[in-house]
C-alpha cells in the first residue's frame, strides 16, 4: 500500500522522459514542399529585442508557415553565432570589423533595420531639472575627471540650476553590449583622450563606476542611487520615466533624443551611406540631429545555404522595410529615412535565393 | 558465480567510467579552448589585474579575488547559521517543529538563483545601502568599511550567497548528526554535561561530516553567478572593502561570453572557467584531505 | 571529557547556547519569508488561464503567457532526468559496492569537482559538444547541459543511500545463494528506493532554476514547440528575458513566471519528503 504512490511516482517521471523522447518525433522536419513550416533562428542585439518581436509576431500572422525566432543575447553574440552558423541571421547594434568579416565563412550584408538613441540618465537629489550635457563633459565624467554634480563643467552648462555637492557615481554596462558601442563610439568622437585611454568596444577597461547588467540593470541602479548617471536606450528611458538629459549635437544645439531628432542624425548620413550600410551616426551633422544615434543591423549571409529560409527571410525584410517601419516610432525606435530603404532594397537582390 | 560478479562489476562499472569521462572532457575542452590564452599570458594571467578587452590585455586577478573573497564571506555569514539549525532541528527542537523547519529550509536551496538574483537588487541592495550610510565614521576610516554607499558591492553578494548556502550545509550537517550513535551523547549526559556540553561532544564525533557540509556549501558559494552579479556592482578591481562593488569569475563569464568576438578574448573567458575548475579541483581536495586525515582518528578512537 | 567546573555558568552557557540556535533559525526564515512574500505578491496579480494558455504576446498586446515555457521546463528536465538517472543511480551503486578502490575514489572525487563546476561553464561545455558541431541549438543540448548537472547529486545520493541499508540484508541476500547483482538490484537497491527518488527529485528541482546553461544550448523560442532538435523556450530563460526589459506587463509576467517555478520546485520537494518520511516508517525510524 505504501509503496504504490512510490511506483506512481516513478511512473509519473518515466512517462514524462519518455514522451519527451516520444513526442519529438512526430514534429515534422522543414522540407522543400508547398507550405511546410520553416523555422528560422536568428541572434543578436537586445535593443531591437522589442521592435523585433513585434515584427516576427505580425509577420508570423501573415504568412503563418514562417516562425522566426529571435533570442536577444547581445550584438557579439549574435556575430559570433552567425560566424559559427548556429542562427541563420545576426543582428547587432555596432557594425562588424573588417577581421570579422574576413574570418567568416562566406560574404555577410549589414541591412539597417531602425534607428535608436543612447541617453544619458541621472538621479540627481533635489533636481528635477531637465540637465544639458556636451560630449566631453561626459568622456570627462565616465573618464573619472569630474567626480561631484556642482563641478564648474556641468555648472556652466546649467545656469541657474542648484546643483548639490553630491559625489558623481559612473553607472555603465557589465555585460557586453551595441548600446555601450554606441556610446563608446559618440564618446571617442568628441574626446581624443577617451578614444585612447578607453577606446570602442562593446566592452571596455572602464576607468570608474559600478556595472549594471543590461539596460534594465543600469538603470535600475541609477533610479536607486543617488548622485548617479548611466547611459541605456531611449526606449527604456521612456518606459521606466527616468530622466535623461539633452546633449550638444555639432551644430551647437542642445537636442533632447526623440524619434524625431534621431531621424534626423540618419538623414545627414544617407547622403553619404556607403554600399555595405557600415556607418556610424554618432555625432552626426545636421540641425536638430540628436548625436548619440545609431543603427541597428541585421546580418545575414549573401549566399545562405537554406535556400527556403533566405527565401522567407528576404520576404520578410521587404514586408520590414515597407510595412515594418510603420510599427517603429509606436515603439519608440526611428524609422529608416526613404532614402536608405531604396539603397537597402537594392542591396537585397544579393541574396542568392536558388 | 565469480565470471557473473565480474560482469556485473564491468558493466555498472562503464557508467562509472561515463562520470569520469565526462568530468574530464570538460577539464579537457577548457584547456583546449583556453589554450589562445594561455600561450599569450602565462602565469601571469593569475596575477596581473587589467581586464582590456579593447586593448587584448587580460588579467584575472580581481575575478579570484572576488570569487574567494565573497565566497569565504559567505561562509563566515552562513556557517553558523546553518550548523545552529542543524543542531536546533536533530537535537534541540520539539518533534512536531522538526518536519516543518525541515520543509522550510529545503524551499530555501530550491528558489531559483535568478529570484534571487531579482529580490537582491530590489530588496536586499537597498537594505544594504542603508545600513552602509549608517556606519559611523570612525569605522569608515577602516579599509574594511571604506567608499561611497553604494548597495551594490562585496557585502551584497556575501549576504546573498549566505542566504543562498545555508540550506546547503545545515541539510548535510542534519544528516550526519543523525548518524552519531546516541551512546555518545548519553556517556556525556551521564558525566553530568549540560545540554552545550553533550552536543558539542556529538559535533565532536561528526566533525569530518560537518567539514563536508561546509566544504559543500563553499563549492555552492564558489559556482554561483546569477544571482551575485545582480549584486555584487560588476567592477574588476582587487579591493578589501565590504563596500566596493568587485567581480567574480562567474559573473564575467556570464556577462561577456555571449558578446565576446575575437579568439583571444573569447580565450581568456574560457580560461577563467578552466581557473574556477582548477580552483574547485584544490577545495575539494582539501576537504577530501580533511575529512580523510579525520575519519583516520575517528575510527582508530571508535576502535580503541 | 573537559574537567567539569562549577555548575551556574556552564548552564548559563549551555542556556545561551540553545537560544543561539534557535536565534539561527529565525534568521535563516526571515529572508525566505521575504522572497517567498516578494515573488507571490509580485507574481500573483498575472496569474490567470492566459499565463498557462497562451505562448508569448509582443509587447503592449495582451493575453500573453508562458505556455511554451512551461511545457518548455517539463521536457528539459525530464531529458535531463533520462539522462542523468541511469548515469547516476547506476553510479552510485558502483560507489557504495566497491567503496574502497582507487577507481572508485577517482571516480568520487570527479563526481565532487563536477557538482561544483558553476552550471555557465557547462552550459559552455554544452555548446561545444551539442551545438557547435551540428550548428544548431537544440532541446537536447539543453537537456545534455542540465543532465550534466544533475549527475554528481544523484551519484552521492544514492551510494549514501545504500551504504545506510543495514548489512544484515547483503549478508541474508548473500547468505541464500544470490550473486552480488542479484542482491543489489533485488534487495539493496529496492530497499534504498525512496531515498534516491529523494536525490533524484532534489537534482531536478536544482536544474529547473537554472538559466545560464540554457542560454547557450536550447536558447529560447517564442513559439511553442516540441521538437528535440530545435531551440525551445524554457520558465528560467522566459523569465530572465522579461525580468531584463523595460516593460511593466512583461516584469508582471516575470514574476508569474517565478511563482510558477518555485512551485513546480515546491511540489518535488513535498513529493520528496513524503517519499522519505515512508522509507523511515518503514524501516522503523532512525
Amino acid at each position: 500500500m505504501q509503496t504504490s504512490s512510490l511506483r506512481h511516482l516513478v511512473l509519473a517521471v518515466a512517462t514524462v522522459a519518455l514522451t519527451a523522447c516520444g513526442g519529438g518525433t512526430q514534429q515534422p522536419a522543414a522540407t522543400q514542399n508547398a507550405s511546410p513550416t520553416i523555422q528560422i533562428n536568428g541572434a543578436g542585439a537586445t535593443f531591437p529585442y522589442p521592435i523585433y518581436s513585434k515584427w516576427f509576431s505580425e509577420y508570423n500572422t501573415l504568412h503563418p508557415n514562417v516562425r522566426i525566432n529571435y533570442q536577444s543575447i547581445g550584438s557579439g553574440g549574435g556575430i559570433r553565432q552567425l560566424l559559427n552558423q548556429t542562427v541563420f541571421f545576426g543582428a547587432t547594434d555596432g557594425p562588424m570589423t573588417d577581421e570579422q568579416l574576413k574570418s567568416a565563412p562566406g560574404p555577410i550584408l549589414h541591412l539597417p533595420t531602425v534607428l535608436g538613441a543612447v541617453v544619458p540618465v541621472y538621479n540627481v537629489p533635489g533636481i528635477t531639472d531637465e540637465l544639458k550635457f556636451t560630449g566631453p563633459l561626459l568622456a570627462d565624467m565616465y573618464l573619472g575627471r569630474v567626480k561631484k554634480w556642482n563641478d564648474p563643467a556641468i555648472a556652466k552648462l546649467n545656469p541657474g540650476v542648484k546643483l548639490p555637492g553630491t559625489d558623481i557615481t559612473i553607472v555603465h554596462r557589465s555585460d557586453g553590449s551595441g548600446t555601450t558601442y554606441i556610446f563608446m563610439d559618440f564618446l571617442s568622437k568628441v574626446s581624443p583622450e577617451f578614444k585612447t585611454t578607453v577606446g570602442v568596444n562593446t566592452s571596455v577597461n572602464w576607468p570608474v563606476g559600478v556595472g549594471g547588467k543590461g539596460n534594465e540593470g543600469v538603470s535600475g541602479l541609477v533610479s536607486q542611487t543617488p548622485g548617479s548617471i548611466g547611459y541605456v536606450e531611449l526606449i527604456y528611458a521612456l518606459q521606466t520615466k527616468i530622466p535623461f538629459g539633452a546633449v550638444q549635437n555639432p551644430a551647437g544645439e542642445f537636442v533632447k533624443a526623440s524619434v524625431d531628432s534621431v531621424t534626423k542624425a540618419a538623414a545627414a548620413a544617407a547622403a553619404n551611406m556607403p554600399a555595405d550600410f557600415r556607418v556610424s551616426i554618432t555625432n552626426a551633422e545636421g540641425a536638430g540631429s540628436y548625436p548619440i544615434s545609431s543603427f541597428t543591423w541585421i546580418l545575414l549571409y549573401e549566399n545562405p545555404t537554406d535556400k527556403a529560409a533566405a527565401k522567407a527571410t528576404l520576404d520578410f525584410m521587404h514586408w520590414a522595410l515597407t510595412d515594418g517601419e510603420k510599427y517603429a516610432a509606436d515603439l519608440g525606435y526611428a524609422p529608416l529615412p526613404d532614402s536608405v530603404v531604396k539603397l537597402e532594397e537594392a542591396a537585397l537582390q544579393k541574396i542568392k535565393v536558388s | 558465480m565469480r565470471s557473473r560478479d565480474l560482469g556485473f562489476r564491468l558493466s555498472i562499472g562503464a557508467f562509472a567510467a561515463a562520470l569520469l569521462l565526462i568530468v574530464t572532457a570538460i577539464g579537457f575542452e577548457l584547456a583546449r579552448q583556453s589554450w589562445l590564452s594561455i600561450q599569450r599570458f602565462g602565469f601571469d594571467f593569475w596575477r596581473t589585474s587589467t581586464w582590456d578587452p579593447v586593448a587584448g590585455e587580460f588579467g584575472a586577478l580581481p575575478f579570484i579575488w572576488g570569487t574567494l573573497y565573497s565566497s569565504i564571506l559567505a561562509l563566515a555569514i552562513a556557517t553558523p547559521v546553518a550548523l545552529g539549525i542543524a543542531v536546533f532541528v536533530s537535537e534541540l527542537c520539539p518533534p512536531v517543529l522538526r518536519s516543518p523547519l525541515i520543509f522550510l529550509t529545503e524551499l530555501l536551496a530550491a528558489i531559483p538563483s535568478i529570484v534571487y538574483g531579482l529580490w537582491g537588487i530590489f530588496v536586499l541592495v537597498p537594505f544594504v545601502r542603508l545600513l552602509e550610510t549608517w556606519t559611523p565614521e570612525s569605522l569608515r576610516a577602516l579599509p574594511l568599511f571604506s567608499g561611497p554607499p553604494l548597495g551594490v558591492g562585496m557585502l551584497a553578494a556575501g549576504l546573498v550567497l549566505a542566504v543562498m548556502v545555508v540550506p546547503f550545509t545545515s541539510s548535510v550537517a542534519r544528516e550526519v548528526l543523525k548518524t552519531v550513535p546516541e551512546t555518545q551523547r548519553e556517556a556525556a549526559y551521564a558525566l553530568g554535561a549540560t545540554r552545550f556540553e553533550a552536543i558539542r561532544a556529538a559535533m565532536f564525533y561528526a566533525r569530518t561530516g560537518i567539514i563536508g557540509a561546509i566544504m559543500l556549501g563553499f563549492g555552492r558559494a564558489l559556482g554561483e553567478t546569477m544571482a551575485v552579479t545582480m549584486v555584487i556592482g560588476n567592477n574588476p578591481q582587487v579591493s578589501l572593502s565590504l563596500f566596493a562593488p568587485q567581480y567574480t569569475m562567474s559573473a564575467v563569464i556570464a556577462n561577456e561570453f555571449t558578446e565576446a568576438t575575437d579568439a583571444l578574448y573569447l580565450s581568456a573567458l574560457v580560461e577563467i572557467g578552466l581557473v574556477l575548475f582548477i580552483i574547485t579541483l584544490l577545495v575539494n581536495g582539501l576537504s577530501r584531505g580533511l575529512i580523510w586525515t579525520m575519519a583516520r582518528q575517528v575510527s582508530s578512537k571508535v576502535a580503541a | 571529557m573537559n574537567s567539569l567546573g562549577t555548575a551556574a555558568p556552564r548552564k548559563i552557557l549551555s542556556a545561551l547556547f540553545v537560544a543561539a540556535c534557535a536565534l539561527s533559525v529565525a534568521l535563516a526564515l526571515v529572508p525566505l519569508a521575504f522572497i517567498m512574500f516578494f515573488v507571490v505578491s509580485q507574481g500573483i496579480q498575472s496569474l490567470n488561464l492566459d499565463f498557462f494558455l497562451h505562448d508569448p504576446r509582443p509587447v503592449g498586446e495582451p493575453g500573453g503567457g508562458m505556455r511554451n515555457a512551461i511545457v518548455g521546463t517539463l521536457m528539459l528536465t525530464g531529458l535531463a532526468a533520462a539522462i542523468a538517472v541511469p548515469i547516476g543511480v547506476v553510479s552510485g551503486i558502483y560507489l557504495s559496492e566497491y567503496r574502497g578502490t582507487r577507481f572508485a575514489s577517482a571516480v568520487r572525487f570527479a563526481a565532487d569537482t563536477l557538482n561544483g563546476v558553476p552550471s555557465i561553464v557547462i552550459g559552455v561545455f554544452a555548446y561545444g559538444v551539442a551545438v557547435l558541431p551540428f550548428k544548431h541549438f537544440s532541446m537536447l543540448a539543453g537537456g545534455l547541459a542540465l543532465g550534466i548537472m544533475m549527475i554528481p547529486l544523484i551519484a552521492r545520493t544514492t551510494e549514501e543511500l545504500l551504504l545506510l541499508v543495514p548489512n544484515a540484508l547483503r549478508e541474508g541476500a548473500l547468505a541464500l545463494g544470490a550473486t552480488r547483482a542479484k542482491a543489489v538490484l533485488t534487495v539493496l537497491v529496492p530497499a534504498a528506493l525512496p531515498g534516491i527518488i529523494t536525490g533524484v527529485v532534489l537534482a531536478l528541482a536544482r536544474v529547473a532554476g537554472e538559466t545560464a546553461p540554457l542560454l547557450f544550448t536550447s536558447f529560447g523560442n517564442p513559439f511553442f514547440s516540441t521538437s528535440l532538435t530545435q531551440p525551445v523556450s524554457s520558465i528560467t530563460v522566459q523569465v530572465f528575458s522579461y525580468a531584463i526589459s523595460p516593460y511593466e506587463d512583461w516584469h508582471r509576467q516575470a514574476w508569474a513566471g517565478a511563482l510558477v517555478l518555485v512551485t513546480i520546485v515546491l511540489i518535488c520537494s513535498v513529493a520528496a519528503r513524503m517519499a522519505t518520511a515512508r522509507v523511515a516508517r518503514i524501516r522503523g525510524g532512525q
